[in-house]
């Protein structure tokens, strides 16, 4: 097992680099120069190359990629060329909120999701399993910026119900676990939510279906064990899987939440994208793209990990 | 001697079977929920192709006056837009480039990822080690955090909108075909045709491609639901399409003012990326089962 871990994280190591090299090269991508957006425009050549030396930009690729990651490895992210403000501290703060957020989203689109694939896998070609495979569907082909938009609509334009924009009523940057910042969280988590849903229902179906199949449920059946005692064999044979979609779809919206958190002004990491991009801060878009990264990276590489623990019979070689 | 040059083999005529192409037709046809998909995509292609002759009005004229008018107001059958041009134009027109920056992507990567896919499976080897660990890098990231992060990087315009999702794509294309080009490699028929004598070019031409580019685009066009999410996402927020061109994600992004007013018309944007998309998925998928493509 701790063999197996440690060949996972030998495997990944090279992948990590790999999006180190990408993240420092998604800055030289940009036309001109990084610093060209926020240079005066009246800044002498001389002030420009001053610039660019104490940022680093005046050596060669390699060397700078070689400084910058011995930096990012020590902590160091730079500094936001808008706020002048170091882009871990930006990115730790956003992060956080984007966390709870796609986690609550994944808690619903799993408990759902896992609800609609077992009727569907339980009760295959009934009326139940057609809705229910509607509705994993609609999920993966709603946009989800526009349900969003809709769901402002609804709930609060014309019901009133919940807030339409941000994590708090005092418009803090700071979620918290109490009743009022609930009402803030509903509407983008709900929405969320849709995606993971259509997801794991529809991997749920085809696992309950295929266990159902398989004669060790038959043999059970036949030494007359209740429907419900072998339902709980059906449950721990899906729930690795199950489990480990749920782990990667949380990945999953933590890195692509920035549609969604800019619709309802969620003050997390796709907002704060959002303001690097229109902003061209590239320090601070490079900062929160290989943070989101790595951690979907670290996460692939612990439900994989796990995954493998829970059920033996998966080892990917 | 003479005997065996007077035999001749008599081969009794074949009735030409139904070929593979024409089955997966006649399988499709049977399907209603992709045909009714397939009829969807085609007249929301057809308007945006005829729309200066269906389109009842201009679709950048408006006016200030007679803005963000309701559904069904005399003259504005699906209502007016903040600066008063009429949506249902703006929709028809809006497919135009809403299709254009959502399937040249897809269609870009399966032309490249195909090619690097079956060039890594077929070579094999370290070489396929390599590219396949370069494509990994790729898969860490999720599509979404990636094409935003392109295009951020890139700037806004449609042309690196279609470059950043073509750059989304190409990974994942490029992984099935290397899977299937791989499976396909240590065929007896391949064997064969290495045996005697076929040199690579042909082997890949007729042999792997024939194979591999069926699945490959069963798969691709899975992806075209995503690619006009994503492509309508990114002018949604400011990085594709710009004003004042009509174009879905940026006719949703630049209504969300009028969501108290006109809920319904801010609403409707959304809505034709929400109908081109599902139905490109359920095509796709009665694609798949009528070509037997297991997945």
């Amino acid at each position: 097992m701790l063999l197996y871990a440690l060949k996972r994280i030998v495997y990944v190591t090279p992948v990590a680099l790999g999006v180190s090299i990408f993240c420092f090269l998604l800055v030289h991508l940009a036309p001109g120069d990084p610093l060209t957006a926020v240079m005066p425009i009246d800044a002498t050549a001389a002030q420009q190359a001053e610039m660019r030396a104490a940022y680093g930009f005046d050596k060669p690729l390699p060397i700078q990629y070689g400084i910058w990651l011995w930096k990012v490895l020590q902590g160091d992210l730079g500094q936001s060329i808008a706020s002048g403000r170091p882009v871990l501290s930006e990115v730790g703060r956003a992060v956080g909120n984007s966390l709870i957020l796609a986690s609550v989203a994944t808690l619903i689109g799993f408990t759902f999701g896992t609800f609609f694939g077992f009727v569907a896998g339980y009760f295959r070609d009934s009326a139940l399993d057609k809705i229910a495979s509607s509705v994993s569907v609609l999920g993966v082909s709603v946009p989800h910026y526009w349900l969003g938009i809709v769901m402002v609509i609804i709930f609060s334009a014309t019901l009133g119900w919940l807030p339409p924009t941000g994590a708090g009523p005092d418009g803090s940057g700071k979620w918290r676990p109490d009743m009022e910042h609930l009402r803030y969280i509903i509407l983008p988590a709900v929405t969320m939510s849709v995606i993971p849903m259509g997801i794991i229902s529809r991997t749920v179906r085809a696992l309950v279906a295929d266990i159902l199949a398989q004669e060790f449920v038959q043999a059970l059946r036949a030494k007359g064990l209740s429907e419900w005692g072998v339902f709980k064999h059906v449950v721990t044979n899906a729930a690795p899987t199950a489990l480990a979609v749920m782990g990667l779809q949380l990945g999953y919206l933590l890195g692509g939440s920035i549609l969604i958190e800019t619709v309802f002004a969620w003050p997390g990491t796709g907002f704060l994208l959002n303001a690097a991009i229109f902003q061209r801060d590239l320090p601070l878009l490079q900062g929160t793209i290989l943070v989101l990264a790595m951690f979907f990276v670290a996460l692939n590489l612990i439900v994989d990990v796990l995954q493998t623990a829970l059920d033996p019979r998966i080892q990917r070689g | 001697m003479s005997v065996l040059a007077d035999t001749r083999v008599v081969v009794p005529e074949v009735k030409a079977s139904r070929g593979y192409w024409a089955s997966v037709g006649m399988r499709l046809i049977r399907d209603p929920v992709a045909m009714v998909a397939l009829g969807v995509i085609l007249l929301i292609v057809l308007a945006a192709i005829l729309a200066p002759y269906v389109a009842p009005a201009d679709p950048y004229r408006g006016s200030m006056l007679r803005r963000l008018r309701p559904i069904g107001f005399p003259g504005y059958p699906l209502g007016g837009d903040e600066l008063g041009r009429d949506m249902l134009t703006r929709l028809i027109y809006g497919g135009r480039l809403s299709l254009f920056i959502g399937v040249m992507p897809v269609l870009l990567a399966f032309c490249i990822g195909s090619g690097i896919g079956v060039f890594a499976g077929y070579i094999g080897g370290r070489v396929n080690t390599i590219v396949m660990r370069v494509i990994d890098v790729f898969f860490a990231f999720p599509s979404v955090l990636l094409a935003i992060a392109l295009s951020g990087a890139l700037g806004a315009g449609v042309l690196n909108s279609i470059v950043s999702l073509t750059i989304v794509f190409v990974p994942q294309i490029a992984r099935v075909a290397e899977a299937v080009t791989t499976q396909i490699r240590t065929r007896d028929y391949v064997e064969a045709a290495r045996v005697s004598g076929a040199n690579a070019f042909t082997i890949v031409r007729v042999h792997v491609l024939g194979n591999v580019l069926g699945p490959v685009f069963v798969y691709a066009t899975s992806l075209i639901s995503v690619s006009m999410i994503l492509a309508s996402g990114l002018s949604f927020l400011g990085l594709g399409v710009k004003p004042p061109e009509p174009e879905w994600g940026l006719m949703l992004n630049t209504l969300r003012t009028a969501i108290y007013t006109q809920p319904m018309v801010a609403a409707l944007p959304g809505a034709m990326i929400f109908l081109t998309s599902i139905s490109f998925n359920l095509f796709s998928d009665g694609l798949r089962s009528a070509m037997e493509v297991k997945q």
